[in-house]
Formats: C-alpha cells, sequence, structure tokens
C-alpha cells in the first residue's frame, strides 16, 4: 500500500494543516520558510494529481477506508485539479511576497503564516471533498480563516469589516448547513456520488428547496451582487498578501462549489435556462455593472481593486443561462473555469502591485499615485499588464476566456449577456486607466517616496506577467478540466 | 407525527426566525445570538428529519456535534470582535457602510 | 422605509418556514439506510458508541477539521489583539465564592476524566470532558484565583496546537499504513483514546482561551 501513502490527495490537506500548526508552535511571526517550503511541496502534489489524472486516472481516497456512504470520501475531477493547481501556484509567490512585504513586528504579521496554512487547507480540502457536510466544515473553516486575516489589522475599519464578513460568511453556511439537512432528510446520504443516481426530476418539493438554500448560501459567500457589501471594505481594508489571496483565491472556493453542484448532484432539478439560471445571469451583469461604476468612482486605490473583483464575480455567473443547453455549454463552462484563473493572476498582480504602491507612496488615494510612473516602472507596468487581462485584450488568457463566453453567448443569441460581456472590458479599461492616468501625473515637488524591496515588485510582475502568457497556454488548461470525466 | 418531526418543524421556524434576527437588528449581540438560533434550528432539522421513523440515527447526531463545535468557535470569535469594536468605538453596532467610500 | 424593510424580511421569513415545513411533510422515507450501516460495522470501529464511532472512526476526518476550526478561532481573536502587561492580581474580594470554587474545580476535573472514559460506550468524549475542564478555568478566573492570559509562551503555544498536532500525526501516520485515519482493528480503541486524551487537554486550553484571552474591560476603568 505505498502507493497510498504518497497519495496527494490526502497529502495536499494534511500537509498545509501540519505547517500551519508547526509555524503556530514556532512563535509570533515565525514559520515564513516553512510556509514557503511547504507550499512548494504543494505545488509538486497538485502536479503530480494533475499528472495522474491526465494519464487516465480518477484519483478517490476513502478516508478511513469505510467508502461512501458510510465514509467520507475524497474525489478529484478536471475541475477540482485546476483549482487545486491555481490555487497552490498564485499561493507560492504571494507567501514570497508576503515574507518582505510584513516588516517589523506588526500586528497583522503576528498570526499570519498559521491563518495563511489553515486557509489553503481549507480551500485544498473543499477542492477534493465529496460529502456534502464536510464540505459544510470546510467552508466554515475557510471563512474563519478568511475572516481571521482581515480582523488581523485590529483598527476600527478591519474589525467592522472583518465582523461584517464573518456574520455574512455564517448565514452563507447556515443557509447551506439547512440545505443539506434537508437533502440528509430526503435520501440518508451526503455522500455526492450516492446521491447523484437517487436525485432526478420528480424529488419532492423540500429537495427543491434544499437546493435552493445551498445555491443563495454559496452565493452569500462568493459576494454576487447584491450580496456583495462585505467584500469591498474586507478585502480593500486588509493587508495587501492577505487581499490578494482572499480576492484572487477565496471567493473562487465558494463559487466551485456552485458550479460542482450545479453541474453534479442538482442538475437533474435544473432545466436549461430555468428561471433560476437567468436569476444568476442577471445578478451576474448586474455585478459587472454595478461593480465597475464603483470602481470608477472609489478615491481609493485598493477599494478601486476590490470593486473590481465585485464586478469580475459577475463574469462567474453569466455563465449559468447558457450552460448546457446544446454543445456551445461546454465552451461557456470552458470560458468561466478560464475566467476564474485569469482573474486569480490578474488579481493577485492588482493587490500586490497596489501593495507596492501603497508602500511606496504612504497613500492609499489614487491621486496620491502621481510622480509613480517615473519612480516604480516596474510595478506600474505589472499594473498595467493585470489591466489587460481584465479588459480582456489577447493574448491574455482573460480574452481567451471573454471569447470563449461570447461565442457561447452569440451562439445562442443571447444579445444581453453579450452586451455586457463587452461592456464591462471596457469599464475595466475605463478604472485600469484611471489609476495609470494618475501615475503618469508629474509627481508633487516636495513628494518622499519610500524605498520598497525589490522582490515586491518582481512578484506583482510575475504574476501579472503570468495572467498574460497563460492564454497563450490556454489549451492545457481546458485539457486538464476535461480531464476525469468532468464537464 | 413523531417527535422526529415536531423537532424538525420546529427546526425550520427557528431558522426563518434566526434568518430574520441576523438581518433585523443593529445591535451586534443580537444579531450573533440570532446567528444561534438559525444554527440551531438547521441542527434540529438535521436530527429530526434523520430519526423520523422512530429510530434515532447516530450519523446526523455526531455532525450535528461538529456543527455545535463549529458554531461555538464561530461564536466566539464574532462575540471577540465584537468586543474589539465596541472598546474602539464605544458602540455595539457595525459602522455604517459607506465609511470608507 | 426601515419599517417596510423589516415586514418584508419577517414575511419572507414566515414564507420560508412554512414552506420548509410543508415541504418536511411530504418526504418520502429515505432511500440510503446509514443506521443498519454503523450498526453493521460498529465492531471494526473501536468503540461501543455508535456516535463516538462515527465521530471519530466513520467521519473522524471531519472531527479531525473541525479541531482546525477550533484553533483557528482563536487565532482569529488573538490576531487583531494588541499585547497587553499582564494585569496586576486582585485580592479575592469575597470569601465564599473562592472556597466553593477551590471545592468544584477539583470535582471537575474528576468530571472530564470521566467523560473521557465514558466516550468509549456512551455519551461522553473529548469535546465534552474539554468543555468541563474550560468551564473550571473560567470559574477559576471569575473568582480572581487565576490570571487573564496575557503572552503566548512556547508552553502554551504546544499545549493549545498539541491536540492537532498528535491527531495529524496519526492522520500521516495511518495514511502509510493504508487510508488517511484509517484504524487498523487492533488497535482502533488505543489510537482514538490516544488522540482523544491528547484532544481533550488541547481543546480545554483552546475553549479556556477563548475566554482567558480576552482583554478585562476593568483595565480601563481603573
Amino acid at each position: 500500500m505505498t502507493s497510498a501513502a504518497l497519495d496527494p490527495l490526502a497529502w495536499l490537506i494534511l500537509l498545509p494543516m501540519f505547517w500551519a500548526t508547526l509555524a503556530f508552535v514556532l512563535g509570533l511571526g515565525r514559520g515564513a520558510w516553512l510556509a514557503i517550503i511547504g507550499i512548494a511541496l504543494q505545488l509538486g502534489l497538485a502536479l503530480a494529481l494533475a499528472g495522474r489524472l491526465l494519464a487516465g486516472g480518477v484519483p478517490v481516497h476513502p478516508v478511513g477506508g469505510w467508502g461512501a456512504p458510510l465514509g467520507i470520501d475524497l474525489a478529484v475531477d478536471g475541475l477540482a485539479a485546476t483549482m487545486l493547481l491555481l490555487t497552490q501556484a498564485v499561493a507560492l509567490p504571494l507567501a514570497v511576497y508576503a515574507r518582505s512585504y510584513f516588516t517589523g513586528d506588526s500586528s497583522e504579521r503576528r498570526f499570519f503564516w498559521p491563518l495563511v496554512g489553515f486557509l489553503l487547507a481549507a480551500m485544498n480540502a473543499l477542492f477534493v471533498s465529496a460529502d456534502l457536510f464536510n464540505l459544510y466544515v470546510t467552508l466554515e473553516l475557510l471563512g474563519l480563516a478568511a475572516v481571521g486575516l482581515v480582523a488581523a489589522g485590529g483598527k476600527v475599519g478591519q474589525t467592522a469589516a472583518a465582523l461584517r464578513y464573518l456574520l455574512s460568511t455564517l448565514v452563507g453556511s447556515g443557509a447551506y448547513l439547512l440545505g443539506v439537512a434537508m437533502i440528509y432528510g430526503a435520501y440518508g446520504s451526503v455522500s455526492l456520488s450516492t446521491l447523484a443516481p437517487l436525485v432526478d426530476r420528480q424529488a419532492p418539493a423540500a429537495v427543491h428547496l434544499a437546493a435552493g438554500l445551498m445555491l443563495v448560501g454559496l452565493t452569500v459567500k462568493t459576494a454576487l451582487f447584491p450580496f456583495h457589501f462585505w467584500l469591498p471594505p474586507a478585502h480593500g481594508g486588509a493587508p495587501a498578501p492577505v487581499s490578494a489571496l482572499l480576492s484572487a483565491l477565496v471567493v473562487k472556493a465558494s463559487y466551485y462549489l456552485i458550479l460542482r453542484l450545479w453541474l453534479g448532484i442538482l442538475a437533474p432539478l435544473l432545466a436549461p435556462g430555468a428561471a433560476i439560471a437567468w436569476l444568476a445571469g442577471l445578478l451576474g451583469c448586474g455585478a459587472i455593472l454595478w461593480g465597475s461604476f464603483k470602481a470608477i468612482g472609489t478615491p481609493n486605490l485598493k477599494m478601486l481593486v476590490a470593486y473590481s473583483t465585485v464586478a469580475q464575480i459577475g463574469y462567474l455567473f453569466i455563465v449559468f443561462p447558457l450552460l448546457g443547453r446544446t454543445s456551445p455549454g461546454d465552451a461557456a463552462l470552458q470560458g468561466s473555469v478560464l475566467h476564474a484563473v485569469a482573474h486569480a493572476l490578474a488579481k493577485s498582480a492588482m493587490f500586490t502591485a497596489a501593495g507596492v504602491l501603497v508602500k511606496a507612496t504612504g497613500q492609499e488615494t489614487i491621486d496620491g499615485l502621481a510622480g509613480v510612473a517615473t519612480r516604480l516602472p516596474l510595478t506600474l507596468f505589472a499594473f498595467a499588464l493585470a489591466g489587460v487581462t481584465l479588459m480582456g485584450l489577447p493574448p491574455s488568457a482573460g480574452f481567451l476566456a471573454k471569447w470563449l463566453l461570447l461565442g457561447a453567448a452569440i451562439g445562442q443569441g443571447q444579445w444581453l449577456l453579450v452586451a455586457v460581456i463587452v461592456a464591462g472590458g471596457l469599464l475595466a479599461a475605463a478604472y485600469v486607466f484611471r489609476v495609470l492616468r494618475h501615475a503618469f501625473l508629474p509627481a508633487p515637488v516636495a513628494v518622499s517616496s519610500r524605498p520598497v524591496p525589490r522582490m515586491l515588485e518582481w512578484v506583482a510582475f510575475g504574476l501579472a506577467a503570468s495572467s498574460v502568457l497563460l492564454g497563450l497556454r490556454g489549451m492545457e488548461i481546458l485539457r486538464l478540466l476535461a480531464a476525469g470525466g468532468s464537464s | 407525527m413523531t417527535t422526529g418531526m415536531i423537532f424538525a418543524g420546529s427546526g425550520a421556524i427557528l431558522f426563518a426566525m434566526g434568518v430574520a434576527g441576523v438581518l433585523l437588528p443593529t445591535h451586534l449581540l443580537r444579531k450573533i445570538l440570532a446567528f444561534n438560533i438559525m444554527g440551531s434550528g438547521a441542527f434540529l432539522v438535521l436530527v429530526g428529519l434523520g430519526q423520523r421513523s422512530g429510530e434515532p440515527d447516530p450519523v446526523p447526531q455526531a455532525m450535528v456535534l461538529t456543527g455545535i463545535v463549529v458554531a461555538v468557535a464561530a461564536t466566539a470569535l464574532a462575540l471577540a470582535l465584537a468586543r474589539r469594536l465596541q472598546r474602539l468605538t464605544g458602540r455595539m453596532e457595525l459602522p455604517p457602510e459607506a465609511e470608507r467610500d | 422605509m426601515k419599517r417596510i424593510a423589516g415586514a418584508a424580511v419577517m414575511l419572507s421569513a414566515g414564507i420560508l418556514a412554512m414552506a420548509l415545513v410543508v415541504s418536511m411533510f411530504e418526504l418520502p422515507p429515505p432511500a440510503v439506510r446509514l443506521p443498519q450501516m454503523v450498526q453493521e460495522k460498529l465492531p471494526q470501529s473501536g468503540v461501543e458508541h455508535p456516535v463516538t464511532a462515527v465521530l471519530l472512526n466513520f467521519r473522524g476526518y471531519d472531527t479531525l477539521l473541525e479541531v482546525a476550526v477550533l484553533l483557528l478561532a482563536l487565532l482569529g481573536m488573538l490576531a487583531g489583539e494588541r499585547p497587553r502587561p499582564a494585569a496586576p492580581d486582585r485580592a479575592p474580594t469575597d470569601p465564599v465564592l473562592p472556597g466553593l470554587t477551590r471545592f468544584l474545580v477539583p470535582l471537575m476535573g474528576l468530571t472530564a476524566v470521566y467523560l473521557l472514559w465514558a466516550g468509549a460506550h456512551r455519551p461522553g468524549g473529548a469535546f465534552q470532558a474539554a468543555a468541563v475542564l474550560a468551564a473550571a478555568a473560567v470559574l477559576l478566573h471569575l473568582t480572581d484565583l487565576l490570571p487573564a492570559w496575557t503572552s503566548l509562551r512556547l508552553r502554551l503555544r504546544t499545549g493549545l496546537a498539541g491536540g492537532l498536532l498528535v491527531f495529524i500525526t496519526v492522520a500521516a501516520w495511518l495514511l502509510g499504513e493504508g487510508r488517511l485515519l484509517q484504524y487498523p482493528v487492533a488497535h482502533a480503541g488505543s489510537l482514538i483514546l490516544f488522540i482523544e486524551v491528547a484532544l481533550t487537554i488541547s481543546l480545554g486550553l483552546i475553549l479556556a482561551g477563548l475566554f482567558l484571552f480576552l482583554p478585562d474591560d476593568d483595565e480601563r476603568r481603573r
């Protein structure tokens, strides 16, 4: 049984939990190298898992050896493998960034590494879990880790943001849990593989209600408009590495679960083009317009990036009315997953770049950026490159994602969605250029610039460059997504 | 009607009351209490529906034990944050949303 | 405006409750019967109580994550607090309360040990035992016999994280033998007891910490 001993599926959860706990024992603020080595190993594990999947394996790990429905199964398909790979690949540069970002005994740093370790463990556990109740526990683990990271600053704004975030995420998981309870009552199991053949269109009304509760709960956690109110202060007020982790990865985790349920056990309940699919799609449109509008208007640089996240989440939900009608439905799914990947890279680049700019100028406002074009050209270039991805210009991964989404929308004659997808790209250009324009203004006479570690600039640039260059490697991602029988 | 169904029905009502309770009041302690009522409602549904045939089902009972511990953890964190907010602002309420805009 | 919003929320909550209750009564009997499966596999679980068997063996993985959730709540609470000086020792004000506490606390310790031992075959277990221990610590603090915790020394950090570390290590070691958290039938009982003892100590400290680390409001008033 030596193959089981090295099963990447189990180690992707155990490893981050282990180094997180160890970092806590090591002491306040310690554990940076432990974390970086740990995440590098996790990246290797995720790659091994993806390789196994592409080679035709279907990795399943029955925890405790019992197997569903008595025990809990872990399982990986193309979608899960893509998310696992994305999470470790974005977390590694962010960990390197965070090590240089936190200086001295700042309060944000004291529990940063344990909290990040548990955050990653929670996400990995969520991606591979095939059990509805276990998924609830991973959701709570993820929520508490994220709230802890937001609260770590200890100031009024951060505490209020953390509390607002906590209450929203708890209501969301509460609704999800009630849905799970109803499902267990209806079928006597919470295992996805056991439930899949049992749920059909003639399911009792309680199951439909349960599906609604679970989806609404997860939508609140994903901060889809109009449930987005908690996101901008939480993401905008946290330190840059935390903002990047939350915006790039954490909101994608609950979105992943929506996709997993929508395409999986809930699929028989949802007729193609059902009212709930259109509701999700229209709220997505609302998110794109409202988030962009707020991003164009806010005076604060990090709030601009946070509102941009609100807008970009909208694209993830536009896919639902397009899913599963005809074969182009697949293109819509590919487009939305690719968008999640592109946005994760671009948004982590934007927040890390914004962190550098705020650190260097000592100001959080966009007006305070005047003159940075000459002093921090690399960082500004990173911000602009990330903007290219958000706007959806070729050859970025954002372009490929929008291209697939547009193709699906045009193919099905959904002109409203086509219009919003195009408008969203133009609006993204508006808020990105707003930042660039201020950066190129001449610096005021008495301006003082603080030195910033070069490592911070290079991480931001690396993330931004990969978000653009990934467009050239988009086919590999789509191949992984299709592996293992998903979609 | 078995006792299981009475529990499940009361759980559903408690859950709905809890949701309204989280959304409506502005006082943080009441919001946190309402969240706990909401959670208890979901737990009652889980256990109640599980044993509606009359025989006890250990699986949802174990799940609820897990859920209670998670709820305790979340409540403790929420209370600690609410206390910190009160120490900093003197009020047991969330400041208005548009503050940072 | 606020009135209308309030009425709308109440109305929606009422409709939700009605829909939930009505739909529940239409449910057919479940297709899967887990209680039977639990009974069948109970002899292989290493414990005699079905709930403990589900909690620590069949769904032991949930419990592993749940321990992490508790530790995380403490981390989240501590993360934003500023370090503060140790509060001066206060002299106990009331002679009766400390006397009663001195009498009660050993009894609570004994209860915790009993609960831990009982978990294998009747309701009880590590979480219940830890809750009693934490309650004893809170009682001691409220009667000024135990000062608030102001620093996180290595020994305390090890104590707080030890249970989770033991749990993870056992999980990893069992992974080498078979599956994650797959207890060998012969040793399942003793391994589970070992984990439970470690968990009782750590969870007791974590739960106590959620109270004892809180900054004292009295400090400002003085």
